[in-house]
């Protein structure tokens, strides 16, 4: 690593004020502090997220489920009130990193292969930080890219509790991250589905799926459609095709096990 | 520099640290508590799993001034008062749980935060549970028997030996 | 009978330190003023080294020196112990592998410069400083096209080609025949995947200088200290043995990836020196990808010619083997004499011929990694009968039985060149078939299949050589060493005894097994015994550990010097009871006269040993220590009968191992319990390779599986409970304990075990696929059942 302080403000706006130019935000370190040891990254100054107490907790505001930016994965393992969401959470990374690995954090990263993102889009969540709120529609632009300005923090993501929803993850086996990921919600108004891991453009919906699903919520329904395998990710791990095949098989299964 | 304190096993303990001092070489390097291993640069392997504030961590992805004024559990504070193994600690002797020993303190980390949570996990828990603990001498079979003895379940009918 | 003796599953004494987090390992040892070096690596697998400026880099706070490899032109390189004759007659080549690249940077991690410093941080500060002009030249990476281009790894020798080997020669034009005649000839491509060999505890070497005594000790991850100090001082840097001590202290995993010298234990010896300060050197997981030595990597063509009968008449096998950038201590003997003298497998088959081509590439060395040459002639064989076994319409364990080695032929020369001295592959196989429950697999099939999910069977018999190794066989085959092993036994005035032993210990328990051995020949408890290993101070000398050779060596070793104690107290007791030596009978540590009621115990020898009043010194020298070199007569061929179920899911292509059972014949068992968990770890390690490891690499030579994101480690819930049976040993003919080794067995025995369950599979589900190459990923099983 390259040298640089780790401040460890209390309150929002001290964090706020402290980011900006080569100081980077620190939320749980699970990717970061990798980032760091390869030294693929040299900020000046880390500002903690941790110790800001507005940023931590789950709530249930209505029928909106608020999540503090700085909640770590574990704590949302173990809410269940949004137990699609829960269940998601216990099976990021491993319990190690659960304890401190943030929400927030996975959110902003925006890694083409992480679980969250597929939350928050498949639940049309809004991601809300320290100056407004964006829906989730608007606020992943792509491979570990969000519209986040510098220096502005996640500081809470708004779920909307579906009726059903599933997160089924076919993991890529050494980082245990998503090879393929699909989150499938059932709302009054319609079903969403979002894809990880799969696409070179990071999460996105699966539109086609999502008309047939909401016209008949079972895997049968997704049963003639194809996912063209343009612009898929091409790894050791898996072709395009092969990614193109799982996303269909997996949606399957998250919509089996959601209804 | 930044001062840092914490208490290690009970112990209180404060030094000097780095912005950028991972709490893993702060435990090594500072406070010569060698038993936490590193084997990895990218988190997976959970040689370096501690507890910090009851919770299991991977001291190779943490800086030591997250854990200011926190409380550590280190594979070194694991035995009896009068330095008598722990039940998780005997049984990973008793079922032949390790060989070369370096993985071995991130694995019997791992297993008491487990068995914190979950008294008596069945085999599949315990497989899942370690998925962030890699040990490349026993092939799992003698761990994971060890960590349900430990939980009091019987192991008898898991294969020999 | 002693507490503990020889077949107690007695638990392991090293836990104690290890649970604790009390063990020793290299990077816990902090030495004052202890500097910290870190190494400019190569980021192209191929290139010239036009220049390093380390100018800007010398000046970085906290930088002590910077050695690149005009540093080391006047020392050797580390050399290669095995030389391998082509078939032509000419020996191998050798191009020099020096402590650090000069002139050329050959694999990505290649070393070109090292720089010491106060901390790490700095050292890696001015390493980032150094300025180094690498031209870089398009990488040689894939072997075939190495063999067919004129673009070379060393030019100074102009071929990609490190030798071109036959075995057995003589009989090529016959095994042809055999092959152009049979009734039927089964053939298989395969690869034999490459792997890294990832032992948890990353390299790390640590030396010290003594400039009064111009004396150096290095603590390093080796598995041979006696061999890492021979190397060093013999071919690299010229120390003399007696002025440098080599430790091995406690070691994180090994697997092969230790026994071989470094470059960067030379640095680091160097740099103690020019400093006079200890200097150590941590390797990264990345760097321990990018430089352990790899394992296998073999691209294969087999032949198997059979009679109408299914009588084997001949196996023919070309290898190419992917030897790397440099050749790595014994990895010219890897994919020769511990692979071409294995292609009998456990059959009578009468001919065998091997041609084996290595060829240097732009990648990490390759060499010995568990198993070492075995796994990939067992892969290839057992492969190939399964393939067979389906062209002719035959039960594959059958099949196997038919052409099996019988219990009467020992000892038995295998048409590969080995004398199996005993074993009976029958008797395995029926343990084997009871253990498993095949009749329940019809069921579980089913039960599969109504959940949508595909499930195979597969089998597979192993044998291999062990014990490693008679020197004078090895030495006619190539050896530039000997592969004997020596021990001391010590027992001390106070009746206690310490067991200086050449095996080292990095998790096979000799703290443990080695103590059983003596208690139960001098009728002690255990506990009085210790073992000292892993220092070549204090150690007679010792060949290490690698190619399951600890107990029948090392063991074997110590049976002979514990024998020479026993021969020694039997003189000290008849002198003290007044009778002749050869009247002493010595059972449950007390000497006593045959058909007397007189009697001394154990502890009143030792006593008498080391305060020799009212003793012959005339006859007998005072002390009891004895130290026993023992070089085997004969390699040892443990064998065993494997069998797995696994279940495939078309939809993904995951395939997951349900059941695994092994029986092998590792002749006696000293510690049972320790014995099953090695037989776990090389199960665990070969359905790794069978499932999940690939080692890949890029068309420019860089490792797209350099760290623990990319290269599938199995993990605990990737892997079943095994079913480990060892009840059907025939002991070793020709060593003491009549033991023959268990470390690799698991290793060997199950890649192709899985695969063949696979295969069977994926026929059961109605697609005709004859194989499938490892790691047998769910993208490469989709692929192949979708043509896609």
């Amino acid at each position: 690593m390259y040298a640089f302080d780790v401040e460890r403000p209390t309150t929002l706006a001290e964090a706020a004020a402290a980011l900006g130019g080569d100081n980077q935000a620190l939320g749980g370190g699970q990717t970061l502090i990798p980032t760091l040891k390869a030294r693929l990254a040299n900020p000046d100054k880390l500002v903690s997220l941790a110790d800001i107490s507005e940023m931590k907790g789950i709530k249930l505001e209505g029928r909106l489920l608020r999540i503090g930016g700085s909640t770590v994965h574990a704590d949302v393992a173990s809410d269940g009130t949004y137990s699609a969401l829960s269940e998601l959470a216990s099976h990021i990374g491993d319990p190690a990193v659960r304890s401190r690995g943030t929400i927030g954090g996975s959110i902003a990263n925006n890694d083409p292969a992480a679980c969250y993102p597929a939350a928050a889009l498949g639940s049309g969540a809004t991601i809300v930080t320290n100056t407004r709120e964006i829906a989730a529609d608007d606020f992943f632009q792509g491979m570990f890219e969000t519209n986040l300005n510098d220096g502005e923090i996640v500081t809470a993501v708004k779920f909307p509790v579906p009726e059903k929803a599933n997160y089924q993850k076919f993991v890529q086996p050494a980082s245990r991250f998503a090879l393929v990921g699909v989150f499938v919600a059932k709302f009054p108004d319609g079903v969403r589905v979002a894809v990880t891991g799969a696409s070179n453009d990071g999460v996105h919906r699966w539109s086609a799926a999502e008309d047939a699903l909401s016209a008949d919520f079972s895997a049968s329904a997704i049963e003639a459609l194809s996912v063209p395998a343009e612009n898929l990710i091409s790894d050791l791990h898996g072709s395009p095709e092969y990614r193109a095949h799982l996303v269909k098989v997996i949606t399957g299964r998250a919509v089996t096990a959601a209804s | 520099m930044t001062q840092v304190s914490m208490t290690i096993n009970g112990a209180s303990v404060s030094g000097d640290v780095e912005g950028h001092t991972l709490l893993v070489d702060f435990l090594r390097e500072d406070q010569r508590l060698t038993g936490t291993h590193v084997g990895c640069d990218t988190s997976q392997c959970g040689a370096c799993v501690v507890h910090v504030n009851g919770r299991p961590v991977k001291s190779c992805t943490m800086f030591a001034v997250e854990a200011n004024e926190a409380e550590v559990s280190t594979i070194e504070g694991q035995a009896h008062a009068d330095g008598s193994l722990n039940t998780i600690q005997q049984a990973f002797q008793d079922h032949h749980g390790l060989q070369c020993g370096f993985c071995t303190p991130g694995m019997v980390m791992s297993a008491a935060a487990l068995l914190k949570d979950n008294p008596k996990p069945t085999v599949a828990e315990v497989r899942s549970y370690l998925e962030g603990n890699i040990c490349r001498c026993t092939g799992y079979h003698n761990i994971v028997k060890a960590i349900m003895a430990a939980s009091g379940q019987d192991v008898s009918a898991i294969a020999a030996e | 009978m002693p507490k503990d003796g020889i077949g107690a599953a007695t638990v392991r004494r090293e836990d104690a330190r290890f649970l604790t987090g009390t063990g020793q390992y290299s990077d816990d040892i902090k030495t004052f003023g202890q500097a910290i070096a870190v190494f400019a690596r190569s980021t192209v697998a191929n290139g010239i080294i036009k220049s390093i400026d380390t100018t800007a880099a010398s000046g970085m706070p906290g930088v002590l020196a910077i050695f690149t490899g005009d540093d080391f032109t006047e020392v050797g390189g580390n050399p290669a112990g095995w030389l391998i004759n082509s078939r032509d007659g000419t020996p191998m080549h050798e191009p020099k592998r020096p402590v650090l690249a000069h002139g050329k940077v050959r694999h990505v991690g290649d070393a070109y410069a090292a720089v010491i410093a106060e901390t790490a941080a700095q050292a890696r500060d001015a390493v980032e400083a150094i300025e180094a002009d690498i031209e870089e030249l398009p990488a040689i990476v894939n072997m075939k096209d190495a063999l067919a281009g004129d673009n070379y790894v060393h030019d100074e020798i102009s071929t990609n080609q490190c030798f071109d080997w036959g075995w057995i020669e003589d009989n090529r034009d016959a095994t042809d025949a055999a092959i152009k005649d049979a009734h039927h000839v089964t053939t298989l491509e395969l690869v034999n995947n490459r792997l890294v060999p990832n032992a948890m505890e990353p390299r790390c070497s640590m030396a010290e200088y003594n400039q009064a005594r111009d004396e150096y000790v290095l603590h390093t991850t080796s598995q041979n200290p006696h061999l890492t100090r021979l190397l060093i001082s013999a071919f690299v840097l010229g120390i003399p043995e007696n002025k440098l001590t080599v430790i091995a202290p406690d070691v994180g995993g090994g697997f092969g990836s230790k026994i071989y010298h470094y470059g960067e234990e030379a640095l680091v010896l160097a740099a103690a020196k020019r400093l006079n300060r200890p200097v150590k050197w941590t390797a990264d997981r990345t760097e321990a990808f990018l430089t352990d030595a790899h394992g296998r990597d073999h691209v294969t063509k087999i032949e198997l010619a059979l009679d109408k009968e299914g009588n084997f008449l001949a196996f023919r096998t070309e290898t190419m083997a992917n030897v790397g950038a440099y050749l790595s201590n014994f990895s010219t003997a890897t994919p020769t004499f511990l692979h071409g003298t294995l292609m009998a497998g456990n059959y009578t088959v009468p001919l065998v011929y091997v041609n084996v081509k290595a060829v240097f590439t732009n990648t990490a060395p390759v060499d010995a990694y568990r198993g070492a040459g075995r796994p990939e002639a067992t892969y290839s064989l057992e492969r190939v009968i399964d393939k067979a076994a389906r062209e002719l319409g035959m039960d594959p364990i059958a099949l196997r039985r038919k052409n099996f080695v019988k219990p009467d032929q020992y000892p038995f020369a295998s048409a590969a060149g080995l004398e199996y001295d005993s074993g009976n592959y029958d008797a395995l196989m029926d343990k084997m078939e009871e253990i498993a429950d095949m009749t329940g697999f019809a069921a579980r099939r089913k039960a599969s299949e109504a959940a949508g999910k595909l499930r195979g069977f597969g089998v597979n018999a192993y044998i291999e050589a062990c014990g490693i190794a008679p020197s004078n066989l090895v030495g006619v085959l190539g050896s530039r060493v000997g592969l004997y092993d020596a021990a001391t036994v010590r027992v001390n005035a106070t009746g206690n005894l310490s067991v200086m032993v050449g095996a080292h210990s990095h998790g096979q328990g000799h703290e443990t097994a080695f103590p059983q051995v003596v208690a139960e020949m001098l009728g002690i408890d255990a506990s009085t015994i210790d073992i000292v290993h892993g220092d070549t101070s204090k150690i007679p000398f010792g060949m290490g550990t690698y190619g399951s050779r600890s107990l029948a060596v090392c063991g074997s070793a110590v049976v002979r010097a514990t024998e020479k104690i026993i021969n020694k107290a039997k003189k000290i007791a008849g002198h003290m009871l007044e009778a002749s030596d050869s009247d002493i009978v010595l059972k449950d540590g007390v000497f006593s006269v045959g058909g007397t009621d007189k009697s001394v115990t154990f502890g009143e020898v030792a006593l008498k040993a080391y305060i020799p009043h009212e003793y012959p010194l005339e006859d007998i020298e005072p002390g009891l220590e004895e130290t026993a070199f023992y070089d085997p007569a004969n390699f040892t061929y443990p064998s065993g009968a494997y069998c797995c179920e696994v279940e495939l899911d078309p939809d993904t292509g995951k395939v997951t191992v349900e059941r695994f059972a092994a029986v092998d014949d590792f002749g006696n068992v000293i510690n049972p319990m320790i014995v099953t968990g090695q037989v776990h770890g090389g199960l665990g390690q070969g359905i790794g390779q069978a499932l999940l490891e690939e080692t890949a690499y890029d068309e420019n030579g860089q490792l797209l599986s350099a760290s623990y994101m990319d290269y599938i480690m199995p993990r605990a819930d990737d892997l079943p409970f095994y079913v480990v049976d060892h009840s059907q040993g025939n002991p070793c003919t020709h060593n003491p304990l009549g033991v023959k080794g268990c470390g690799e067995a698991g290793a060997i025995g199950s890649p192709p075990t899985v695969v063949n369950a696979v295969i069977d599979a994926m026929q059961s589900g109605g697609h005709n696929i004859t194989h499938i190459d490892m790691p047998v990923t769910p993208h490469r099983v989709w692929s192949a059942m979708n043509n896609a």
